[in-house]
């Protein structure tokens, strides 16, 4: 009997990872005010990053504040390949990030093994 | 609490339990059993193993997982379940909780240090910079800071001091080691006029120079900028590991779901043994190794070559480096110095170079230059000439000293004299692709001067390098056939393209294309489309900047022979990042069904310390495997600078 329910628990708790975490979940977005012709977006870094995906106005200089609350390592650094930045990020500190917005277009963010990701929107 | 104190707390604390497994079979017992083994997991969770939790969860609530979640559940279903089985008086297994918190802890704290010593290229370089300089002011010489010095600066720099910023020397003779930027072992001797770059060391002299680039536009800034971009940016081989570890994590929780099932349900194993079966699966996968396969070789392979004047602009370029069958040459600048020299005098040299020099000195022709260098260094006294007569097209005529002298090519020949030996001597030259000028005197031809831009001293070991490797060689160029394949001759390249238009390079190297990819080496603005095209563009450093712009590879050095390090470096490094991925790959798929029990018939299982211990050592043998490239011997025919 014992064997039975563990299959079937088994199986919903298969069925609720993979609903979980493959599933298509809203990520959460925030478009960058402009004030003082800098356009500052603060992200926070716990799990992952708050906001994932940053929507910036081209042509203002924007800055990132990134606060790393994560105990993590895997989360220790912030990596921009295509403006070249890695930036550490020390637990507790908040690290402004400089980003060209020269470019349109949509970049990514990664920490530095590449497991969480961002979007960066420049439009 | 930072993770080395995490590690230390958590060892100091298994340590006991260690000790139990060890001494077990001879009889020694923990004092107070189970319960001293409750009370010091119950530390370590509550301490060490507390932040795997905090990060898993908050990952979770983000739809997230990563390799602490994997932690995190692994050592939560040891602990919990132990707390369960003393309750139940079942046996337990605290000591895996706590010695896979601690294994894992240990291998986080040698790969953050692992990681640091990767990516400390461009700290290295950065710290290259100059903190100060002495500068001229109002007449006045002060110490600055690098940063208040602006463009028009005179700058004194002492014996042994660095100097400051890029600029041209204005006074004093020194010789400058440059091989912190350049990677050019040899100190470079310079004087009055000669350009200077920031950061290299002044060794012998005193100079005064005026400062022309500062701040980010330095080429240290510029190096720096580039390395930077190229240490973050993405190799394509990485799109897999991209989408493996997206899914990663939820895989493996699965698979330990199905692992505990198939044991509990279906093997008749007990509540107990399936359920280290399953946990040990948690532990061992690891996505670490996968994720830090190529970014930490990407780093130190991009680093080092920096260091050797090579700068390689992207994990892309690196990696179709490794698939070229075909290196394409522009010609002049590339093969050749891109200036010509008198290279023969035919005649009285002292004569000829004076009427010539005297003839040619108001004149800005490439050759003509080529004349009054050799003149100068020549020691000629160049007399003045006058009632100067430029003769279209064939060359030019003057008065010196009362007679009518003159300079020019073989369309002048028609109405004045010239003796066999000096028509033969001109066919001679001529033949080895050489540009003959003839100088005369009151309608005689007296002598020959021949001029040809010669190749780079090292353009020949770079090409037999490179043949060695098994790559075809090929010259691109807009001058004649017969130059060309002289300079082609001399060097020993395999093929020629002659007579090329300038807007044809880039179509002349997609036809080389269609027999697989084609590196293009070249300098000139003419040459970056052609860079562009190539699957790997290669731009000398002292080349134009549009060219450096256009090619994936910029060699500092400006020395040919880089083309065959910089394969080398590029193959080494792809090489690396292909072995860590594998070693990464291989790992898991291994470890995952070993740990999983599969191999249970045969003898082989994995306790969860074991697979905690190799989760540990795997993400570190790839870090490690990747800083090792630092030292990796290089496979090249030419010497290493």
């Amino acid at each position: 009997m014992s064997q039975i329910i563990v299959v079937i628990a088994g199986l919903l708790v298969i069925g609720f990872i993979a609903w979980w975490f493959f599933g298509k979940h809203a990520v959460a977005t925030v478009e960058a005010q402009v004030e003082d012709q800098t356009q500052t977006v603060d992200v926070k870094v716990l799990g992952g990053y708050s906001p994932e995906r940053v929507v910036l106005k081209q042509g203002v200089p924007a800055v990132l504040n990134f606060t790393r609350e994560d105990p993590s390592s895997c989360l220790d650094r912030v990596v921009f390949p295509d403006f070249g930045i890695n930036q550490p990020l020390p637990k507790g500190e908040t690290e402004a990030i400089k980003i060209d917005t020269s470019k349109p277009g949509e970049y990514t963010w990664a920490c530095g093994m590449d497991m969480f990701h961002g979007q960066l929107v420049i439009e | 609490m930072s993770i080395t104190k995490r590690f230390w707390v958590s060892l100091l604390l298994s340590l006991p339990m260690l000790l139990e497994m060890v001494l077990k079979p001879f009889g020694w017992m923990l004092p107070g059993g189970h319960w001293t083994m409750l009370i010091l997991t119950s530390i370590i969770m509550a301490t060490s193993a507390r932040p795997f939790w905090q990060s898993a969860w908050a990952s979770f609530k983000k739809h997230h997982a990563n390799m602490d979640t994997l932690v995190a559940i692994g050592t939560a279903t040891a602990y919990l379940y132990s707390i369960y089985a003393m309750a139940t008086q079942q046996p337990v297994f605290f000591e895996s909780a706590a010695i896979v918190t601690c294994f894992v802890l240990l291998g986080q704290v040698f790969e953050e240090r692992m990681r640091n010593n990767a990516s400390n290229a461009v700290s290295k370089l950065v710290d290259l910079q100059a903190k100060d300089a002495v500068v001229l002011r109002d007449g006045q010489p002060q110490r600055l800071p690098i940063d208040q010095i602006v463009v028009g600066d005179l700058i004194q720099v002492k014996p042994g001091e660095k100097i400051a910023v890029d600029g041209v020397i204005t006074a004093g003779h020194s010789t400058i080691d440059e091989s912190m930027v350049t990677g050019e072992s040899m100190p470079v001797e310079k004087q009055s006029g000669d350009h200077v770059i920031g950061a290299t060391i002044n060794t012998t002299g005193a100079l005064t120079f005026k400062a022309e680039k500062v701040g980010a536009d330095t080429m240290l800034a510029q190096i720096v900028e580039l390395v930077k971009k190229a240490q973050t940016s993405h190799a394509p081989i990485q799109k897999l590991t991209d989408k493996v570890s997206d899914i990663f994590v939820p895989v493996v929780l699965m698979l330990a779901i199905v692992t505990f099932m198939v044991w509990y349900s279906f093997l008749g194993a007990s509540l107990a043994s399936a359920l280290i079966f399953a946990v040990s699966v948690v532990v061992i996968a690891c996505p670490c190794a996968l994720g830090l396969a190529t970014p930490t070789a990407l780093m130190v392979g991009t680093g080092r070559s920096a260091k050797m004047g090579i700068l390689i602009k992207n994990g892309e370029v690196l990696e179709a480096v490794n698939d070229v069958q075909t290196v394409v040459f522009d010609k002049t600048g590339t093969i050749t110095n891109g200036q010509p020299v008198v290279t023969d005098i035919i005649g009285d040299d002292t004569q000829v170079l004076t009427i010539s020099a005297a003839l040619e000195a108001a004149s800005e022709h490439p050759l003509a230059a080529a004349i009054m260098q050799k003149a100068q260094t020549a020691g000629i006294k160049v007399p003045a000439a006058q009632e100067f007569q430029a003769i279209q097209g064939k060359g030019v005529s003057a008065a010196i000293n009362g007679s009518t002298a003159f300079v020019g090519n073989d369309k002048l020949l028609a109405g004045v004299t010239i003796t066999q030996a000096l028509q033969q001597q001109a066919a001679a030259l001529q033949a080895q692709a050489k540009t003959v000028v003839y100088v005369g005197e009151n309608q005689q031809v007296i002598g020959l001067i021949a001029i040809q831009d010669t190749p780079k001293a090292t353009s020949q070991a770079a090409i037999a390098a490179l043949k060695a490797r098994g790559l075809h060689t090929v010259m691109l160029t807009g001058d004649n056939r017969r130059v060309a394949e002289a300079i082609a001759a001399a060097v020993g390249i395999d093929a020629v393209i002659a007579d090329v238009l300038p807007e044809d390079k880039a179509a002349q190297v997609q036809k080389l294309q269609e027999n697989g990819k084609v590196a293009f080496v070249g300098d000139g603005i003419n040459d970056a489309p052609a860079l562009t095209v190539a699957d790997v563009g290669i731009a000398m450093g002292s080349g134009t900047d549009i060219a450096i712009e256009s090619g994936g590879i910029v060699l500092v050095k400006n020395d040919l022979r880089d083309v065959d390090r910089a394969l080398a470096l590029s193959k080494k490094t792809f090489n690396r990042i292909k072995l860590n991925l594998f070693w990464a790959f291989i790992y898991n798929v291994l470890g995952i069904p070993v740990a999983a029990g599969v191999f249970f018939a045969a003898g082989v299982t994995l306790s969860p310390e074991l697979a905690g211990l190799a989760m540990a050592f795997s993400s570190l043998s790839v870090v490690t495997s990747s800083v090792l490239l630092n030292r990796a011997k290089l496979e090249t025919n030419v010497a290493m600078a």
